[in-house]
């Protein structure tokens, strides 16, 4: 069986799921509970400071968007940071730290912008035998408006500012969490790094509203008829997550720093493309406040055996596999032509790839009286929307045009030539290739 | 040689060999990838899931399922092969309409559970077309066990022994290992001489020898097994049958349904295999139903199952009870047989009509005659002689929990060991708890 064991900036656990800061790390009875389960490590529930804890809704917190047959696809919340008192998470912390030595237990951290209040917190929490330090720069709701969260994470002066008080405070390794709730990933990222984090884990949970009560006319999560937005996550955010993660692991800024990889990560496989595109460990929420703990166990048993299978020896190895393949626009080869091919064994016939290649695409698919669907090479853009419509896995697929065919479509003769858009005669900014 | 259809009495070759084959397909087919991956997506992962508590082998199969569901059969097939290492016989053979199935929240949803069995079969065809065995043994402790019996609680309680570490000799009274996943089981549950290739994976193991045509009581006694292994594990199934004890019992062409099985399993050729024209089979188990569907299938004009309670006492599940009826197998409930006709060459069986009165099933004057040209008995199967030193409990060998007998070292399970239904899948949980048992007793944890 491969091996696991993963060393993130240091922190050594027997696997590389973690689960992220949030309700399942809320408490010692759900965390000991989750490394039983099989986790690797977990960040707490974010910490505040001393004082009266924060107070969350008692109304609904939760918003979902559902796929078919009910399946949760996307969630919502307005919770606040840990509602419960300093002190007792703390306790809480160390005991649970000295029970399980081999797990990752991570401090979030969230107190006001201000030098004294992060210096003062960073050692206290430090006592607890914590291995590093995560600073929540990302919650969207509640704690913004207050100044905290994505109210700091909006702003690279802020994150840079906070983070290098902090690297002062501890030896502690501190990662930065960062919010997605801003145009271009790369400056909190680049903030993060400039003020001396040792890595960044993102996603936090995207400004949402997932549905509007048509009877009260609210957004819901309703709470005495009035709703408000909250952090969205779940399988439907990890794309988001994916290529915010990918820009960090590819832009020469910041490419090379650590990431810890967040949103939507639900299955082995999708562990395994946060991994690809350069997280060093991925951190779970959403399946597991859907599924329970022991969803961990499928990560564990799908990730061994895909590496098994694959030769991969270690998670390590993996680690940015795929980074050097995400790239501009502008460099894709224009030379690659492809077309649509229906496998008529596996076509059941339903007709969709027609009406969506005949509404909104090219009519590239012809329908014949007794149904049978066929791809006019003349007329296929390979814009690969049929096979995204079809119903039947690979019933659909796309084909390579060798070099020396003649595309149909265009009548130009296929090249095995690199060919791009910098280079293109249509670019009234293109280079003559060498 | 369809001529033969009509012709009265028990012949070869009332079908032919297209339609024998067509019959005895799998009852379940097996799923493509993509049809598994639909099934699987129906299970929702529920938490301590009413599935696993009444599987027998309590495999985890929401796990299973969602390693399915996210392209990892193998794996999948790991997480049932470690509960249940004959997995791939249960996913044939288990009547789970009465087990994981019956239970699953999807069944209280839509009335359509999901289908766990298939998805079994799945995963572990899966893994095992691979020629992969995914367990190895632990390192040689020295102790030797002793097997009687290669059906599913031997085979079961040997693989967790080995496994282990453990050196164990298997006798079986046959030339051929299995019990009745080989000699049993209907022909259209376990094709492809699934048995056997199954056998020869779970051996692939190491450490496990085969003695064949042993038998306990014959070749080898309980004392010389004691004598010469460190512990012995006894797993012989139901040997003997119970007899009609009507007068013409041994008239040709009545006979027990289990050997009728077992010749049709054991046949190279099925339109080789005579079979009557008009069929009876009395009983309402699934042995009954197996060998009058398995009749119906060879060519048998008219098959009736006469069953002595009312419809709902039957032990053959209502799945069972419908595949009768849908093969065309006729179900007669609550009448008893009293009378075997034709002086020497079988012609009918005489039933009366019973009714309960006070509690007690009894036989009342109105009676009715079904015309047969062949009867079988499926009125139970009960232990065979057993080592004197054994004390039983009804008709089975007594057993604790852990599946120890009354003798210290001498541990029993599956069909001859008192408690659990008469399951394939019970006698592979009750071989490899045996075996748990025994190692924990060898190594002294006990
Ligand atoms: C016709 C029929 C159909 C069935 N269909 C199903 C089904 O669809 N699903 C299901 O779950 N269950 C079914 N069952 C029940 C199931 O087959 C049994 O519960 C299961 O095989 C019991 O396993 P076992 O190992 O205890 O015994 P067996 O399978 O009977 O194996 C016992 C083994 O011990 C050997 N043996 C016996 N005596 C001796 C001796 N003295 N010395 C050495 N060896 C000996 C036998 O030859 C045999 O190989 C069916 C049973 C019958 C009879
Ligand atoms: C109810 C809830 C509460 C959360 N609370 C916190 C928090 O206190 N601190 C934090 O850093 N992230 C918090 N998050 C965000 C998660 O840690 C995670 O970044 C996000 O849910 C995306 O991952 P997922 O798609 O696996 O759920 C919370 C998420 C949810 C659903
Ligand atoms: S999950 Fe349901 S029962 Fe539990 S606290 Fe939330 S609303 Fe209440």
């Amino acid at each position: 069986m491969a091996d696991l064991t993963t060393n993130f900036v240091g922190i050594k656990s027997p696997n590389p799921f973690w689960l992220a800061s949030a309700p399942p790390t809320d408490k010692e009875y759900n965390v000991r509970r989750a490394f039983e389960a099989g986790w690797g490590g977990v960040v707490w529930k974010t910490l505040g400071a001393e004082g009266p804890p924060v107070v969350n809704v008692n109304g609904p917190r939760y918003g979902a968007v559902w796929g078919a047959d009910r399946r949760l696809l996307g969630l919502n919340n307005i919770e606040l940071i840990t509602d419960r008192p300093l002190s007792v998470n703390l306790e809480e912390m160390t005991r649970v730290k000295k029970d399980y030595p081999d797990r990752a237990l991570i401090a979030s951290v969230m107190v006001p912008c201000e030098e004294d209040a992060w210096k003062e917190i960073i050692p206290r929490i430090a006592e607890t035998g914590c291995d590093g330090f995560e600073l929540n720069f990302g919650c969207p709701h509640g704690m913004a408006e207050r100044g905290m969260g994505s109210a700091v994470g909006q702003v690279p002066e802020y994150i840079e500012m906070v983070t290098r008080w902090c690297k002062e405070a501890t030896d502690l390794p501190v990662i930065v969490k960062l919010t997605p709730n801003i145009t271009n990933i790369l400056n909190p990222a680049q903030a993060a790094k400039d003020g001396g984090a040792d890595a960044v884990s993102l996603i936090n949970t995207i400004n949402s509203i997932t549905s509007v009560n048509l009877d009260s006319m609210s957004p819901e999560p309703m709470i005495d008829g009035k709703g408000t937005h909250g952090g969205y996550c779940g399988p439907a955010v990890k794309p988001i997550a994916l290529n915010m993660v990918a820009e960090i692991a590819r832009s020469s800024g910041t490419r090379g720093m650590p990431i810890s990889g967040i949103g939507g990560v639900t299955t082995w496989r999708d562990a395994a493309e946060f991994i690809a595109l350069g997280a060093g460990n991925v951190q779970v929420c959403t399946a597991a406040m859907t599924y329970g703990f022991k969803v961990v166990q499928e990560m564990i048993s799908g990730l061994s055996q895909w590496m098994d299978e694959n030769g991969h020896t270690s998670v390590e190895s993996i680690v940015g596999r795929a980074v050097p393949n995400v790239t501009d626009w502008q460099y894709l080869n224009l030379n690659h032509v492809t077309k649509a091919r229906i496998s008529q064994d596996d076509c059941i016939k339903c007709g969709r790839c027609f009406a969506a290649c005949e509404d909104t695409s090219h009519q590239a698919i012809t329908m014949s009286e007794d149904r049978v669907f066929e791809v006019q090479d003349d007329e296929c853009v390979a814009c690969n929307l049929c096979v995204n419509v079809c119903p039947v896995e690979n019933c659909i697929t796309m084909e390579t045009l060798p070099a020396g065919m003649v595309d149909e479509r265009t009548g130009k003769t296929v090249s095995d030539d690199y060919a791009n858009w910098t280079t293109h005669p249509n670019n009234p900014g293109a280079t003559a290739a060498e | 040689m369809t001529r033969h259809i009509r012709e009265s009495g028990v012949r070869a070759g009332r079908l032919d060999t297209e339609n024998v084959q067509a019959n005895f397909t799998d009852l379940h087919p097996p799923y493509d990838p993509h049809e598994a991956v639909v099934a699987a997506d129906r299970c929702y992962f529920c938490h301590d899931a009413p599935c696993m508590t009444a599987c027998p082998t309590s495999i985890d199969i929401p796990l299973f399922i969602r390693q399915i569901a996210t392209g990892t059969p193998d794996a999948a097939a790991k997480t049932i092969l470690e509960q249940n290492i004959l997995g791939g016989m249960c996913a044939r053979v288990c009547p789970t309409e009465t087990l994981c199935e019956e239970v699953c929240v999807r069944e209280t949803a839509e009335g359509k559970p999901v289908e766990i069995g298939r998805l079994q079969r799945f995963a572990t065809d899966t893994l095992m077309d691979k020629d992969v065995h995914p367990f190895e043994r632990a390192s040689e402790t020295g102790k030797k066990v002793a097997v009687v019996g290669a059906g599913p609680a031997g085979l079961s309680a040997a693989h967790r022994l080995a496994m282990l570490g453990h050196n164990v000799v298997v006798f079986e009274s046959r030339p051929k290992g299995g019990g009745l996943n080989e000699f049993g089981i209907a022909a259209y549950k376990s094709t492809n001489d699934f048995a056997q290739q199954e056998l020869d994976w779970l051996l692939s193991i190491g450490g496990i020898e085969m003695r064949y045509g042993q038998a306990l009581g014959d070749a080898i006694s309980l004392p010389s097994l004691q004598q010469d292994f460190d512990a012995v594990f006894l797993g012989m199934g139901l040997s003997a049958v119970n007899a009609l004890s009507l007068d013409g019992e041994d008239t040709a062409n009545v006979s027990d349904a289990v050997s009728f099985i077992s010749d049709l399993r054991q046949a190279d050729d099925l339109t080789a295999l005579p079979i009557g024209r008009r069929v009876v089979v009395i009983g309402g188990g699934m042995t009954a139903v197996d060998a009058g569907v398995q009749a119906k299938l060879l060519g048998a004009e008219d098959v009736t199952i006469v069953y002595r309670r009312g419809q709902s006492a039957m032990a053959a599940s209502a799945f069972e009870q419908d595949l009768a009826q849908q093969k065309g197998v006729r179900l007669i409930c609550n009448a008893a047989p009293v009378g075997i006709e034709g002086h020497g060459k079988l012609t009918g069986v005489t039933f009366a009509y019973t009714e309960v009165q006070g509690g007690k099933l009894v036989t009342t004057d109105e009676t009715f005659t079904l015309p047969a040209d062949q009867l079988f008995k499926a009125i139970g199967q009960t232990l065979g002689d057993m080592p004197e030193a054994l004390t039983l409990a009804g008709r089975k060998i007594s057993v604790d929990d852990a599946g120890q007998t009354n003798v210290p070292g001498v541990w029993a399970g599956g069909d001859c060991a008192s408690g659990g239904d008469d399951l394939t899948v019970t006698a592979v949980a009750e071989g490899r708890d045996a075996a748990m048992d025994i190692h924990a007793t060898l190594m002294g944890a006990n």
